[in-house]
């Protein structure tokens, strides 16, 4: 598990650290629409730029960034040569039965390589400079406008965040009871997928029951501590929207102008 | 003394189990200790007394208020409890969050919600750990955020419903003596629910139960007189109730009335000088 690098938070304390997480939101949003603003080298160059520079901001080591992108190889891959031999149009360099090699193509991969890679990297800087819970509670305040169409937002705000909350509570248990079944003699890892997949009843049956059992648990502590449902609760976490916020919002508004007229 | 906890003819059946009736009266600043094997409905009790579960007859009356409909959240927000598990009572993303749950359903304003969680925290010695996550944190310091998010509502009755039962002695004795501490400044009431005797031998009085019955109510010195009877129960007996046992097989008769640690040591000094 330790080797996922997507998502994960890491510690720090840069502009991007210290920023609202509701204006990272809608920003890396943002970012994802106006990625498709791009149609031409200039306007890929200056996104990498500016997208160069977001990650500089952040303090964080850019190896870390090209490692948030490995998962991902094998879809960008696929993608790419997708572009790469299906698309017609422009000067044929190589024909091969309905495989072509076309400028048009060779230009779309390019093109889609770059929009991934910088989606993934404004995505990455968003979940390493957040915490899980910043953007649980960012989401619950972006989506505040659906409780006039009665959309719980309270509880599935509290539901977001008693489920991040027992995340490293639940990969515990899992591996105790993983390390529990194998000194009972179970082999994890053996024999073909059917035969895998068998093996994961003895480690997912005792997760939900034990998993049942924490929630009752949890449901009477929450009611004895006075919890009546999601609506008229006041918070001890506060979001402050600082200067930098709205900086940052001016700053892609002049980014998206830019875009715009260079866009060929 | 003023009672705050007043129990008429209670009783609540389930499957085959059935508590009560009880009749009960508990004083203010009371340090209760109820103890039983598993099933003689001690969390049943603990359960019906703060309305999270529901009896079949008689009436609880707690601080001049009848627990019912109408008035079970005001009784909550006067009762705190911990549980067993400190893993599954844990609400809060972190330590601050987690106390400050409580307050954040009594829809306390920010500024004063921050005071008290602060206070709260420093109170079980604990501010260090505020924005600590619970997977960081052992099972005794867990369990000391579950007191604080407790005592940060300012309860007039603590019930520890096992509180202690995953912790290791040394957690378990340092969570007992901070309740005991912060029971003699804040004036609460604290019903402790236990397997363990020796965490009664500090406490007012102690309830026995067995079958869903009180079936002694006392003094822990009058209580651990029965030295037979709790044996039969299924409970063990004090420490001090075990060394006087051990001493009588080999011939040396203590006194026959409970004895604390203390008293124990100074009767056998008395002994051994006029031997």
């Amino acid at each position: 598990m330790n080797n996922i690098i997507l998502g994960r938070y890491l510690e720090g304390n840069s502009v991007i650290h210290r920023m609202d997480a509701r204006a990272k939101l809608i920003l890396s949003f943002y970012f994802i629409l106006i990625v498709f603003l791009c149609n031409n080298w200039q306007t890929y160059t200056l996104l990498a730029v500016f997208t160069f520079f977001c990650v500089l901001c952040s303090r964080i080591d850019v190896k870390y960034f090209i490692k948030g992108v490995r998962p991902l190889i094998g879809l960008i891959l696929i993608t790419v040569l997708l572009q790469l031999f299906f698309t017609s149009g422009g000067h044929v360099y190589w024909h091969w039965g309905i495989f072509q090699l076309t400028s048009f193509g060779i230009i779309n991969a390019v093109y889609i390589f770059c929009r991934i890679l910088l989606i993934v990297f404004m995505s990455t800087l968003l979940t390493a400079t957040t915490t899980p819970l910043e953007i649980a509670d960012g989401l619950e305040a972006l989506m505040r406008p659906l409780r006039k169409l009665k959309v719980p937002v309270d509880e599935i705000a509290l539901m977001i965040s008693i489920a991040l909350r027992f995340v490293p509570t639940l990969m515990d248990e899992t591996q105790k009871i993983i390390n529990a079944q194998r000194s009972r003699g179970v082999n994890f890892g053996e024999g073909n997928i059917i035969k895998q997949a068998k093996m994961l009843i003895p480690i997912l049956i005792p997760l939900f029951v034990n998993s049942i059992k924490r929630a009752e648990d949890l449901a009477v502590a929450m009611e004895a501590r006075g919890y009546q449902g999601g609506l008229n609760r006041t918070r001890y976490r506060l979001q402050k929207w600082h200067t930098v916020d709205t900086v940052a919002i001016i700053i892609f508004g002049g980014l998206t102008l830019l875009l715009l007229g260079l866009r060929g | 003394m003023t009672a705050i906890i007043k129990v008429k003819d209670l009783s609540y059946a389930y499957d085959d189990f059935k508590l009560g009736p009880l009749n009960l009266t508990i004083n203010q600043n009371e340090w209760i200790s109820i103890i039983g094997k598993n099933g003689s409905g001690k969390s049943t009790f603990a359960r019906l007394l703060d309305g999270l579960i529901e009896a079949d007859t008689g009436e609880i009356i707690i601080d001049g208020l009848k627990l019912n409909e109408e008035n079970i959240w005001k009784i909550r927000s006067m009762i705190g409890m911990v549980f067993q598990n400190p893993d599954n009572q844990f609400v809060g993303a972190n330590v601050a969050d987690d106390v400050a749950f409580g307050l954040e359903n009594r829809q306390i304003p920010h500024a004063e919600m921050v005071q008290l969680v602060d206070n709260a925290l420093k109170m079980v010695d604990m501010s260090a750990f505020k924005h600590h996550e619970p997977d960081k944190l052992s099972g005794g310091q867990k369990q000391r955020v579950a007191i604080a998010g407790v005592l940060a509502i300012h309860p007039k009755i603590v019930i520890l419903d096992e509180a202690t039962s995953m912790l290791d002695p040394e957690g378990r004795r340092e969570l007992l003596n901070l309740i005991h501490q912060l029971k003699n400044q804040y004036h609460f009431t604290v019903i402790a629910i236990t397997h363990d005797i020796d965490e009664t031998v500090d406490a007012d009085r102690i309830l026995v139960m067995n079958n869903g019955q009180i079936i002694m109510d006392d003094n822990p010195s009058k209580i651990f007189t029965h030295d037979q009877q709790l044996l039969n129960l299924g409970l063990d007996l004090p420490l001090t109730e075990k060394i006087k046992k051990n001493l009588a097989e080999d011939g040396i008769q203590l006194s026959e009335d409970y004895l604390n640690e203390e008293e124990m040591a100074k009767k056998i000094w008395e002994l051994s000088s006029k031997m």
